[in-house]
């Protein structure tokens, strides 16, 4: 009798303990987020790519500078083209490049630059554009016209003419490539977020707050900046892609990373030049840069709608 | 007796969701039979909506139906969507609650009530005109040639919702399933809106559905009700034994819950305060104006308030009363200073509030506070109602530890029957009367001298109403604070004020003691207001002098509609400089604007 009155007891305890820990906005976002299985394909994906960008060194023989002129231009040795292929040269299983750099290190050298590019550049444009962006939804009325035609006034910048001159000056470095890249991805950002900020601005609860005594700084941080954060996320992971993109195309260029050290872009564009015959120095960059973006999109419409209020 | 036009037998409605399945109807027969109304009572979440879209097919895609509907005696639950398209729209038709979502908003009035006509009966395009012309006479829409060239923003509320009937009705149905059809409404459109379905139901031989949470809108218009409590029809039968012979508790409870006009008794309402009491608020001459562009350059002010003068005594409950646009969410907005008044002064203990700079002003607001309408979108969705109702304590006395905070908290939460338990939990999680809990007890956490209640209680069900009326009254009794009540509901005004200010299109109409405002209304205006009121008694209802309005409420930006009661004062340019009502006093303490029976004696 005791036994059965004391397990009740327990069962009671245990649905009051779940009780009080609630369910988060959070806990229920993130629950749907893993039950969509292309964002969490996606994400298992880039973490893969990820990893294995930090461990190159260990994953492979080679070095991503260091030239075997015994296998110049081969191609994998699956490749189905066999008059190219060089079985002597060992290992090289994506290929190797005109002057014999084994393109699987390569690739995820190139990785290396273009992820964190990518992250680096968007956090710059995420802290700039969602302060940016917030303070002048906020604000309203003159400031914040002022402060959008400034950022109208950069929109209208070439962004390659803005490279060029920061080259000139600052001449070439690798980190310019953040600043750059990120001073030009902040203006969507701050766009995007002023927006959502006048629509918030209109809410309840802003005006609770503001009956309630908080300052406008702390509106902003406190109820502002946090209730943004559903747009903002599913635009972060469309700002990488675009930002990858961005530095593909610098480097495309020639503006950005140098020789030899590479990115994806470095590797499409030497691909693009000899596709005719070797495909695969093209074939392999582009298509891991392809899927990566699939990836970070897949994220984001995952993202978005696991961060989607109406379905809460 | 003929078959009853709708047969609904055992019909049983469960949606998955991802924490398991909810049962939303369980098991619910009944019968609708030619030209019979049929009452739906419930409260959100009772399910009551959701037995009428499963009966017509339009239950949401994480739904299922089982049971059986017969129309006619066919069987239509479960038939494929091109056959039901045919009969929705053509023989049962659906009125829903909000009249602007539910109108295409890129299309004119005209071709969205012909639609129907054009795709149902393949009419040709003048033949379709003329009937849908007929149709917006019925639902007595003015000036309806002109309505049907116009888009739906163009239309108020009221009228919005009749075009949703006459496109419901256009095609003649048997059947009009109303959900919710006025709860969005002002008390006088309400019953205008009533009163077209009531002439539907009686010419057209129309049967009606009507779904609703307010006793009072079913009292005047059913013949049969239902009663549903989570998911089961607890009572049903003719609407007098539902309202005089209740048998389900739950029915009881329901109708006791209804707050009412004739009455006040059940809540005890604070006691007036001593004659002696200080003033704590002096308004006077208060005016908010709006600039709005009428033009490229031109602007013109839309007096949103208009010289508001009152007085308010320490412990003292003002109502203020009105109907959307009367400018009394701008009048709470305007004292608090969250809204820049465009004249008049605001004197708070002595205190002159606009001529404070902000330090100041944010020390003022220690003792003004406001609980909003919206109960879920007035809390920060992502803050813990725990970090929202120590909101105002970290901002206004932040000397206080964080652990004299969380007591505070605990403490309030307690007060407003709040388990301490769930300080953690987010506003998703919790009731609209739950939530709206929290917003009082973020209101009183600093144990503020003067709260404005700004329709606080307007978005809950009726039992809710009750529950947080009842909360607020305690509160006051003990704290001693005044409270400055807003409503569009005048019954509710009644259970909690001392006094009642009337406004209309931004100006007192009618200013008096509670006993006599509702005793001896004397403003045109104010007897409209109260005639509306639906009464949760089928006796009194049908036995109203029904209103025959068609008019709209004019344009706050006309000038003219100021003069609406005082003709006589009219001059007839839209742009002139019109005469202002002034306030009359007709007896101690009764003031009354100007109108044509009653004008100043100069």
């Amino acid at each position: 009798m005791s036994i059965v009155s004391h397990s009740a007891d327990n069962a009671a305890a245990i649905i009051a303990a779940r009780d009080l820990s609630g369910r988060s906005l959070w806990v229920d976002a993130r629950r749907r987020l893993f039950s969509n299985r292309a964002a969490v394909a996606s994400m298992i994906g880039l973490t893969v790519v990820g990893l294995m960008a930090l461990l190159a060194p260990a994953l492979s023989p080679y070095g991503f500078a260091t030239q075997d002129w015994n296998v110049v231009s081969c191609a994998p040795p699956w490749w189905p083209d066999s008059s190219v292929m060089c079985r002597a040269g060992g290992a090289h299983w994506f290929g190797t490049d005109a002057v014999g750099r084994d393109l699987f290190v390569r690739v995820l050298y190139g990785a290396r630059v273009s992820l964190a590019v990518g992250f680096v550049a968007t956090l710059v444009s995420l802290a700039i554009g969602v302060v940016y962006g917030a303070m002048a939804g906020y604000a309203g009325g003159t400031i914040d016209g002022l402060m959008m035609r400034f950022v109208d006034l950069l929109y209208s910048l070439p962004f390659i003419f803005f490279v060029i001159i920061l080259m000139v000056v600052f001449h070439r470095n690798f980190f310019l490539l953040f600043v750059a890249i990120g001073a030009v991805e902040w203006l969507t950002m701050a766009r995007i977020v002023r927006g959502q900020t006048l629509s918030l601005k209109q809410k309840e609860f802003i005006e609770a707050a503001r009956a309630a005594g908080v300052g406008s700084a702390a509106i902003v941080f406190r109820h502002v900046i946090p209730n943004l954060l559903g747009p903002v996320v599913v635009y972060v992971t469309l700002t990488i892609p675009d930002v990858i993109l961005a530095e593909s195309f610098l480097s495309f260029l020639g503006l950005g990373v140098q020789e030899p050290l590479t990115s994806w872009g470095v590797l499409i564009a030497d691909g693009a030049n000899q596709m005719e015959i070797a495909p695969w120095l093209l074939v392999f960059p582009a298509g891991i840069m392809a899927a990566a973006l699939f990836c970070f999109n897949f994220i984001g419409d995952g993202l978005r709608d696991a961060l989607d209020p109406k379905d809460r | 007796m003929s078959e009853p036009i709708l047969q609904v037998r055992d019909l049983d409605v469960r949606f998955r969701i991802h924490d398991g399945n909810i049962h939303a109807v369980k098991h619910v027969s009944f019968d609708i039979d030619e030209g019979e109304c049929l009452g739906v009572v419930g409260e959100s979440g009772s399910g009551k909506s959701q037995l009428f879209l499963a009966t017509i097919g339009l239950l949401a895609q994480n739904g299922t139906a089982s049971g059986s509907v017969r129309y006619r005696g066919d069987e239509i639950l479960g038939l494929p969507e091109w056959r039901l398209n045919r009969l929705c729209g053509s023989r049962i038709a659906m009125v829903f609650q909000d009249p602007l979502t539910s109108l295409t908003p890129h299309m004119t009035l005209g071709t969205q009530i012909m639609e129907g006509l054009r795709s149902h009966h393949h009419l040709p395009r003048d033949v379709a005109e003329q009937r849908a012309l007929e149709i917006l006479e019925i639902v007595r829409i003015p000036e309806a040639k002109r309505r049907m060239r116009q888009y739906p923003h163009e239309l108020s509320g009221g009228m919005r919702q009749r075009a949703m009937i006459a496109m419901a009705t256009v095609c003649g149905p048997d059947l009009l399933i109303a959900d919710e059809p006025t709860t969005a409404l002002d008390v006088t459109v309400q019953a205008q809106i009533l009163e077209i379905m009531r002439e539907l139901k009686t010419e057209l031989k129309t049967s009606v559905v009507m779904i609703s949470h307010d006793m009072g809108v079913i009292a005047g218009i059913a013949d049969r009700v239902l009663v549903m409590r989570e998911g089961d029809v607890v009572e049903s039968g003719p609407v007098d034994d539902i309202f005089y012979r209740p048998r389900h508790p739950y029915t009881k409870e329901l109708l006791d819950a209804m707050p009412r006009l004739e009455n006040n008794e059940g809540v005890q309402t604070c006691a007036a305060p001593a004659a002696d009491a200080p003033n704590i608020l002096e308004v006077s001459d208060l005016a908010v104006h709006f600039p709005v562009h009428i033009g490229p350059t031109a602007t013109k002010a839309l007096r949103a308030v208009d010289s508001v003068s009152f007085t308010l005594r320490q412990g003292e409950t003002l109502g203020v009363v009105g109907e959307s646009g009367s400018g009394k969410s701008t009048l709470a907005r305007a004292i608090l200073q969250l809204l820049p008044k465009t004249g008049g002064t605001v004197v708070w203990m002595g205190n002159h509030l606009d001529a404070h700079k902000r330090d100041d002003l944010r020390r003022l607001r220690r003792d003004l506070q406001i609980v909003f309408q919206d109960p879920l979108a007035s809390l920060d969705p992502r803050r813990t109602i725990g970090q929202s109702i120590a909101e105002p304590l970290q901002s206004l006395m932040p000397m206080l530890t964080r652990d004299e905070v969380s007591a505070r908290v605990r403490a309030i939460m307690t007060k407003v029957g709040l388990d301490p338990a769930w300080i953690n939990r987010y506003p998703h999680e919790f009731s609209g009367g739950q939530n709206q809990r929290v917003g009082v007890a973020r209101a009183m956490i600093i144990e503020p001298k003067l709260v404005i209640c700004d329709e606080a209680v307007s978005a809950l069900d009726v039992s809710i109403q009750a529950q947080i009326v009842k909360l607020i009254a305690d509160l006051q009794s003990q704290t001693g604070m005044s409270l400055i009540f807003i409503s569009h509901d005048l019954a509710i005004v009644r259970q909690l004020a001392h006094r009642v200010m009337v406004l209309f299109l931004g100006r007192v109409v009618e200013f008096a003691d509670s006993e006599m405002i509702y005793s001896n209304p004397r403003h045109p205006y104010t007897k409209t207001l109260l005639a509306a009121v639906p009464v949760p008694d089928p006796a009194i209802e049908r036995a109203k002098l029904h209103l025959k309005l068609t008019e709209d409420v004019p344009s706050p930006l006309d000038s003219r509609a100021q003069l609406m009661f005082l003709k006589s004062r009219l001059i007839d340019d839209p742009d002139a400089e019109q005469y202002r009502p002034r306030l009359v006093e007709v007896a101690p303490g009764h003031l009354v604007a100007e109108h044509d029976d009653v004008t100043s004696a100069a």
